[in-house]
């Protein structure tokens, strides 16, 4: 423990998003994380425009992927299908946006796409989890649900596929959404290139910060112990299906909010979002840094999708490649993921360095996140 | 419905049945046997497609070429199974996400050995007449009624199918009685991935082969394994058979694609009613039958 006591005046102010489900509970962490928060930050200023409008589109991913580390790593749905959401809002905000392009029209399409993505991710929890679709079923039913939805937004090039003047464009996409904008009337801010890439960062930062309190409250306990063992739970009087659809829902919701800031990043969305392909890469990101770790999952995206877009720069074929194995590597040599499997040989570290046991971060809670 | 109205749906079902039944069965073998839903499904039946166009274009004839892409994919199919998805036993979601990998990998290695067209094929058999399709879609259908035939002969009337059930059922149980249930695993994943690999050559003459070809039967196939449940060849042969009627009636009347949309909607339909397949309902029922009896 090189930094600080649990007493600290930053203590009580921490206390919220810490507890047993999250690890990276201790004062290092935090200082780790502000760290890489200004990094974040700092990337615009440090490497220019450019790099703010591609970080911008990597951030939206991050939000994706920890859309499906929460869900997968905490309560144990395995979605194939998040991207489903990721792209229902990125249209819809489209369609809205490019109807009303007016601030309070932009407002408007934001919170009708998250609107849209969150409706969508509840009706399709409720059908699953209130019909008795279980495990298996359920990773293959959200992959079918997004692979019809490339299907069907493909063949969407003719005219008669048009909402107002938003055309879906088939395999060629909806070109010209508008940049996202806040405000009412006359009043508010249109969000240029660099604002843009500020309020993804901010956007990724108070939903990690949000689904910490959440994944450490009563409500983060019984969607942990749904997971651990569904029927037990059920036993102990939580209603598990009700929660197993407030956490989909959620999932959804974040998943939307990522494709709305992904959509108003390139001022485009084409089906491929709803691809095979794309919807691997959610899995990807939590599967190699760690489901049960947020943060794991946000740092795998980071990486994973800075990687392939270098591999793209250079003009290489092999990123895919290169992410298929690593997802095959991982999964074979260590099944929980990267974050967690760190965060192991930390408190194995601390623990020989200080023979008396942490009291911020007690071995039998790591064991059960590690599961 | 007019005699040819009735022949056209007919026409209609027979083709849409026998993709359903070609696309699942592989995968529903795999799944049935050892509840893996192998992601790579789509990628197995690519496996066969190329090996095929390419055996052809070399100049073997047509059913060799197809026998070979059979063989080559079951082969391929042995390869992973030791390398890779044997350490992933009892492992459900980890081996789907696995499979996956494989998928990701398969599609761009192919992408980048062959570029993104193949040689084609034409269809064999020529026309039929009154009706207006190729005879190869009967050809087709012929071909996927016997697959499930000689499933059935293998797994009811063979002591390697015996082997397989009793796997299938209790694998403790089974080994205790002497069964090598790795070695029943280990081929019941090649014959899952030959039959993928024959779904690959059959269509190969009919759809364009593709880096992506093999995502063209993957939401009928895993469709079809969801509504069909656990149960191999009962599943296959039901859930086929419904999703095939929807999809052939609609088809009829207002097009392909909304006969697709109907099939999907009969599929979600059918899922929300019956959470564990066809095959679970009906063994629901069996049990309540035995129990008031």
């Amino acid at each position: 423990m090189s930094v600080g006591s649990s007493d600290g005046p930053l203590a009580a102010v921490r206390r919220p998003f810490e507890g047993p489900n999250t690890m990276g509970n201790s004062p290092a962490f935090w200082l780790g994380f502000a760290v890489a928060v200004v990094a974040l930050a700092a990337l615009p200023v440090l490497f220019g425009l450019y790099a703010a409008e591609v970080g911008a589109v990597f951030l939206a991913y991050a939000l994706l992927g920890m859309s499906l580390a929460f869900i997968w790593g905490y309560c144990g749905i395995l979605s194939f299908g998040q991207v489903a959401f990721f792209g229902v809002a990125g249209y819809a905000f489209g369609i809205v946006a490019i109807n009303a392009a007016t601030l309070t029209g932009l407002t408007l399409a934001l919170l009708a796409a998250i609107a849209v993505s969150t409706a969508f991710a509840a009706a399709l929890g409720y059908f699953m989890f209130y019909g008795g679709v279980r495990d298996v079923y359920v990773t293959i039913l959200t992959l079918v649900v997004a692979l019809v939805l490339y299907t069907f937004m493909g063949q969407t090039a003719g005219g008669e596929w048009a909402i107002g003047d938003a055309r879906l464009g088939g395999f060629n996409g909806m070109s010209g959404v508008p940049d996202l904008a806040v405000g009412i009337g006359s009043t508010g801010v249109e969000i240029g290139l660099l604002g843009h890439y500020y309020v993804t960062l901010g956007a990724l930062v108070a939903t990690y910060l949000g689904l910490r309190a959440l994944v450490n409250s009563q409500f983060g306990y019984a969607m942990v112990a749904t997971r651990e063992d569904e029927d037990r739970t059920a036993m102990f009087g939580y209603d598990t299906t009700f929660i197993k659809l407030v956490v989909f829902t959620i999932g959804g919701a974040i998943a939307g909010l990522g494709g709305v800031l992904f959509t108003t990043q390139n001022n485009y969305v084409d089906p491929s979002v709803f691809g095979i392909t794309a919807a691997a890469l959610p899995v990807v990101w939590a599967s190699v840094g760690g489901r049960t770790s947020l943060i794991g999952t946000v740092g795998a995206a980071l990486a994973i999708q800075f990687v392939d877009y270098r591999l793209a720069l250079s003009g290489s074929e092999w990123a895919l490649v290169l992410i298929g194995s690593l997802l095959m590597f991982v999964v074979l040599v260590m099944p929980e993921g990267v974050a967690p499997r760190l965060h192991e040989y930390i408190v194995e570290y601390r623990e020989d360095a200080d023979p008396s046991p942490a009291p911020q971060e007690p071995p039998a809670a790591t064991e059960e996140v590690g599961d | 419905m007019t005699g040819t109205g009735l022949l056209n749906f007919g026409f209609e079902f027979v083709e849409i049945f026998a993709f359903i039944v070609l696309a699942t069965v592989g995968l529903a073998v795999i799944f049935g046997m050892m509840g893996i839903i192998n992601l790579a499904h789509g990628e197995f039946i690519l496996v066969g497609a190329y090996a095929t166009t390419f055996t052809f274009a070399a100049g073997l004839p047509l059913p060799l070429a197809m026998l070979s892409g059979v063989v080559l994919t079951a082969v391929y199919g042995l390869v992973l199974e030791r390398l890779i998805i044997r350490h992933l036993y009892g492992r459900l979601l980890d081996s789907m996400v696995v499979t996956w990998g494989i998928s990701l990998v398969m599609i761009q290695l192919t992408r980048i050995a062959f570029g993104n067209t193949a040689p084609g094929i034409g269809i064999p058999f020529g026309q039929l007449p009154v009706v207006d399709g190729p005879v190869y879609y009967l050809v087709l259908a012929v071909v996927a009624v016997g697959v499930l035939g000689g499933l059935y002969a293998l797994f009811m009337w063979t002591d390697f199918g015996v082997r397989a059930r009793a796997t299938m059922q209790d694998e403790s149980t089974a080994r205790s009685m002497g069964v090598d249930t790795d070695r029943m695993y280990m081929s019941t994943f090649a014959i899952g991935s030959g039959l993928a690999g024959l779904a690959g050559a059959l269509y190969a003459p009919v759809l364009t082969v593709t880096p992506e070809y093999g995502t063209g039967f993957l939401i009928e196939a895993f469709v079809a394994v969801v509504v069909g449940g656990a149960s191999v060849l009962v599943g296959t042969v039901l859930a086929s058979g419904l999703l095939g009627t929807v999809n052939a009636a609609v088809t009829n009347v207002a097009g392909t694609f909304m006969g697709q949309v109907a099939m999907l909607i009969a599929a979600i339909i059918a899922i929300r009613l019956m959470p564990d397949g066809i095959t679970g309902l009906l063994a629901d029922w069996r049990e309540n039958r035995g129990e008031s009896q």
